[in-house]
């Protein structure tokens, strides 16, 4: 913490907008963080951006009324960090880590100029040693652990520690507060520390205390078909979900959130609307998570600075949330973090660097975009960490096209660095064809559930069915043949029965990984059989009677009787043709 | 007393800039030019450089006009004296009342903790099928009605309000013309709902600049009655166009660098942090604050930068597009909060007519390119048809239920059940027994 002599300080000589200039006194430090002292009392709180001319510019986490020239400036010395160690989980931040609810205890509005510290310095955890003294430690070495709901959280060597350090003493298995010593060490130098259950760390400085980064092939799981079995995500991929509005982003992350095999979920609400965080924060702590038993919140932070909250915390917030997520990665975790959305993000970039008065690049945007956004999607992977164990982050990004059009500058520059793109359609969501991801637009580089050639040949019937479809407008149906019409069939069969999902019924919404293999066999045999039918409206309506069965069996609970009395239901249809 | 600055150093556009002292951003000034006056406020700063942007417009400022700070920001009186009053966009009365200046509180304020929000689960019933049923309201949702300019916009807004049942209604007007004002004004005293409603009106022959104050004097308004009174308040703004217009306005004056056809940076964030005081309390008889605003898009471009950014805050959108709400395009977000408590088979009939009107869709532009029609065509267009006059005509006035026994009607009339894709189940309980 800073003490009386090292204070540095200076004083407001202009406001525009969130962006405040300050004269300094003696030094600064670029990013480090500030408070404006107004005069009703408030302090808020500002990161350095940029220095000219002997000035700080800061941009202001708060509204800026009434802050007056001439009205003093603190600096902290400290670069923007966030705090890490046990009870992040189930926690609501903002995007400077302030704990949402504690904050709504004080005030029905987000008041400005009130912080809380963002972790329960009172309540104790079971704290269990690994480390012995005498052992020689690293940075992001475990010390010992506490459990934090079903996971050993591990208490670390301080991230930011250099070299080797031997403990000289750890303390004794018990229930202790965070802020407690709960072991010291000593360097070559001969300088000791302490180690406690938290530490901080610079949130826009990635956490890489890992031997090496590994490429991303196990898949992860996210129960959607569309997406398991023709756009795979794997563990430690990025992956993007733009889209138009009302194409269906926030409801597919939303199922997600909730339905991915990921160990630890951070939700980033990144400057959109509060209501939908509002559903996150009611629900999670009653929706059971099928693969643990326990409440989907106990594996879930959330990061919410919605769209009314000030803008430049909307941008740290993404750093702030990735930085959460790299800490759970260094305890040998999958995490999954999902941004919604990074338009918002970029375009809080934009604002301040218009107020910046910086050259803008394509529709304004800064000229940097691209490499902010790709050092972002960086900080995913899988790593082997020190001690040889596999950590990985997930990142999903959401994009909000402007106009829905995804030659814009943000979307241009994710889809450089991500590893699948999910691309969202406003045309198959007006024809309420949920989830809206676009079959034939979408691509992935990752490794399919199901086999690749079979997903090969299922989409080349899509592609060969969406033809024959672009054809019947210019031919008309009568002048088809009826082998295309088939075809044409069999890709809409294949886009109402698999491609569709219905994300609000409690059995279609998780499909597992063992069911869409399953069905998916089912499914490729009807796509490779050969049908042969006297006449369109016979072959029209025998499609709509199996597509009937199919659809009736999607709705049966995996393994159940039902399920598989509609299976045979399927078959005789089948053997019919 | 306070200082008065007589030098003013530059006038560009509607924002004047003068040379003063202990000058808070955000603060109020009075600004007298001979026997006129106005109000500014302060929206930079920059030493001692203070620039101020003028309420009624600087046309007619001189350089040695009298500029007072008040030492205050811009503020509304939150008392239930509003009710029935009409004010200008600076919040002077503009019915010839009283001025009000009991427990002035500041517009603009911050948003509500997304901590003490619940989830809104009370349907608004507008009578509108194409709302009831298809894209249900919800209380506490923001939501816009895109429309090109010549639809019957206001005369929608002016539907809802009067058939939702709130209890306050807070209209605020911008660049509203005259007669549209007096429509609203007319149709509220005709039902009686006059006592309960506070306006807010700019007109199209107002300044520019108090355009852009009148979404904060109406949500600060909406908010008193919201919070400090506990009731279900209804606040209509129109038009958003106009305000995101004025906004552009003053940002080019102040040679900020535009982003998206002259619009500033941070249009999103201006916009959002309007539309999200829409909020639910928590509480058995808690307040909320409901937001339906109208949004013209210039030559139908849903992907002008108003419609768009705006599409991106809301929770849905009212698209109106030849007289009727359009089933594509349309959207509530918040629909799924309501629609499975209202009859099991709501959802189902939603998504099943709605394909198949896609479907119709499709037909039809085959038939415009001449192809004969399959039997299977036939039943499309007979169905489109059906839909259209009984459905999505915006004369239709009749209950959810009613529009839902309707709407298997019309799939009964047109379709064999195995045909529509819905499942058995459903068909089973619900599929009229004279066609079953």
């Amino acid at each position: 913490m800073m003490n009386e002599t090292t204070r540095k300080s200076g004083h407001v000589t202009g406001v525009n907008g969130n962006l405040v200039s300050v004269a300094f006194d003696t030094s600064v430090i670029q990013n480090e963080v500030a408070f404006v002292q107004v005069e009703d009392g408030a302090r808020l709180k500002s990161e350095v951006i940029r220095v000219r001319g002997g000035q700080a510019d800061l941009q202001v986490f708060e509204a800026t009324n009434g802050i007056k020239v001439g009205d003093p400036v603190e600096f902290t010395g400290e670069l923007l960090s966030v705090e890490l160690g046990p009870g992040l989980l189930t926690q609501v931040f903002d995007g400077l880590q302030n704990p949402l609810p504690r904050l709504a205890e004080e005030s029905l509005f987000l008041k400005r100029g009130t912080y809380i510290y963002p972790l329960d310095e009172k309540r104790e955890w079971d704290y269990t040693p690994v480390a012995k003294g005498g052992d020689e430690l690293f940075a992001g070495d475990q010390v010992g652990w506490v459990p934090e709901g079903i996971f050993q959280h591990r208490i670390m060597v301080p991230f930011a520690w250099k070299g080797s350090w031997r403990l000289t003493w750890t303390i004794a298995p018990g229930a202790y507060p965070i802020r407690t010593v709960v072991a010291k060490a000593v360097n070559d130098a001969g300088e000791e520390r302490e180690i406690t259950m938290v530490q901080s760390w610079p949130v826009r400085i990635p956490i890489a205390n890992y031997r090496e980064k590994l490429l991303p092939v196990e898949p992860m799981i996210t129960q959607v078909r569309t997406i398991d079995t023709f756009f795979p995500v794997a563990k430690g991929g990025t992956f993007c979900t733009p889209g138009p509005f009302g194409a269906g982003k926030t409801v597919l992350q939303h199922s997600l959130s909730q339905r991915s095999e990921a160990d630890i979920v951070i939700v980033a609400a990144v400057g959109e609307r509060a209501g939908e965080v509002v559903e996150i924060l009611q629900e999670f702590p009653v929706l059971e998570d099928p693969r643990t038993g326990r409440k989907l919140m106990d594996r879930t932070i959330i990061i919410c600075n919605t769209s009314s909250m000030p803008v430049a915390s909307r941008e740290s917030s993404i750093y702030t949330s990735v930085t959460l997520a790299e800490y759970y990665r260094q305890m040998g975790l999958n995490v999954l973090l999902l941004a919604d959305s990074t338009s918002r993000w970029a375009q809080a970039l934009r604002e301040e660097s218009g107020r910046l008065e910086e050259i803008p690049g394509e529709e304004a945007f800064p000229a940097y975009l691209e490499s902010l956004v790709a050092s972002f999607y960086e900080r995913a992977g899988l790593v082997r960490l020190n001690t040889g164990e596999k950590g990985s982050i997930t990142i999903c990004g959401a994009v909000s096209p402007a106009g829905g059009n995804f030659e814009e500058p943000v979307t241009q520059a994710t889809l450089k660095v991500v590893g699948a793109f999910l691309a969202l359609s406003r045309d198959r969501a007006n024809a309420r064809r949920y989830p809206s991801i676009h079959p034939l637009d979408s691509w992935s580089k990752y490794k399919s559930t199901v086999a690749l050639d079979e997903v090969a040949y299922a989409r080349q019937i899509l592609k060969n069915g969406n033809e024959v479809e672009q054809m019947m407008k210019v031919i008309g149906e009568e002048g088809t043949p009826n082998a295309d019409f088939v075809v044409y069939l069999k890709s809409e069969f294949l886009d109402a029965v698999y491609l569709q999902q219905d994300t609000f019924d409690k059995v279609d919404s998780s499909c597992s990984a063992q069911r869409q293999k399953y069905v998916f066999a089912k499914l490729y045999a009807i796509l490779r059989k050969n049908f042969t039918f006297g006449d369109k409206a016979t072959a029209r309506r025998y499609f709509a009677d199996l597509r009937q069965i199919f659809i009736d069996w999607n709705f049966c609970p995996w393994e159940s009787p039902e399920f598989a009395e509609n299976e045979k239901r399927l078959d005789a249809k089948l053997a019919e043709a | 007393m306070r200082k008065i600055y007589h030098r003013i150093l530059q006038i560009s556009g509607n924002v004047i800039t003068l040379e003063a002292e202990n000058v808070a951003n955000g603060e109020l000034a009075e600004v007298k030019s001979g026997d006129r006056s106005s109000l500014a406020q302060v929206i930079r700063l920059e030493g001692a450089r203070v620039s101020l942007q003028v309420f009624a417009g600087a046309r007619g400022i001189s350089t040695d006009s009298q500029v007072r700070f008040l030492g205050r920001q811009m503020q509304v009186s939150a008392t239930d004296d509003l009710l029935g009053r009409v004010f200008t966009g600076n919040g002077s009365p503009r019915d010839g009342g009283p001025a009000l200046t009991d427990n002035m509180v500041e517009i603009g304020g911050p948003s509500v903790n997304p901590a003490r929000r619940i989830i809104p689960r009370k349907m608004i019933r507008t009578g509108i099928p194409m709302i009831d049923i298809f894209n249900t309201l919800v209380e506490s949702q923001k939501l816009p009605i895109f429309s090109i300019p010549g639809e019957p916009y206001n005369a929608l807004l002016a539907r809802i309000a009067m058939q939702a049942e709130v209890d306050v209604i807070v209209l605020g007007g911008m660049g509203l013309k005259h007669d549209d004002y007096l429509y609203f004004r007319n149709t509220l005293d005709e039902h009686g709902a006059l006592s309960r409603a506070v306006m807010f009106i700019h007109t199209a022959a107002d300044p520019t600049v108090e355009c852009t104050l009148v979404p904060d004097l109406a949500l600060a308004t909406a908010e008193y009655f919201a919070v400090e009174r506990k009731k279900r308040v209804l606040c209509l703004l129109t038009d958003m166009t106009n305000f995101a217009d004025s906004l552009k306005e003053i940002a080019i004056t102040m040679e900020q660098i535009p982003s998206n056809r002259g619009y500033p940076g941070d249009l999103y964030s201006q916009l959002a942090s309007r539309y999200e005081k829409a909020v639910q309390f928590r509480g058995e008889n808690a307040g909320s604050i409901t937001i339906l605003a109208v949004t013209t898009m210039p030559g139908d471009d849903v992907t002008h930068p108003v419609p768009d950014n705006t599409g991106y805050i809301t929770e849905g959108q009212f698209y109106l597009s030849g007289g009727h709400i359009e089933p594509f395009g349309s959207l509530s977000r918040l629909k799924q909060n309501v629609n499975k408590e209202t009859r099991e088979d709501h959802r189902t009939l939603m998504d099943t007519m709605i394909r198949l009107y896609a479907q119709y869709k499709d037909t039809l532009e085959k038939q415009s390119m001449g192809f004969r029609m399959s039997a299977w065509d036939q039943k499309l267009l007979k169905y489109g048809q059906l839909f259209e006059e009984q459905m999505m005509d915006l004369k239709v006035n009749i209950p959810l239920e009613q529009a839902l026994d309707l709407g298997w009607k019309i799939l009964g009339e047109c379709f064999d059940p195995a045909e529509t894709g819905v499942k058995s189940e459903m068909l089973r309980k619900f599929w009229p027994a004279a066609q079953a």
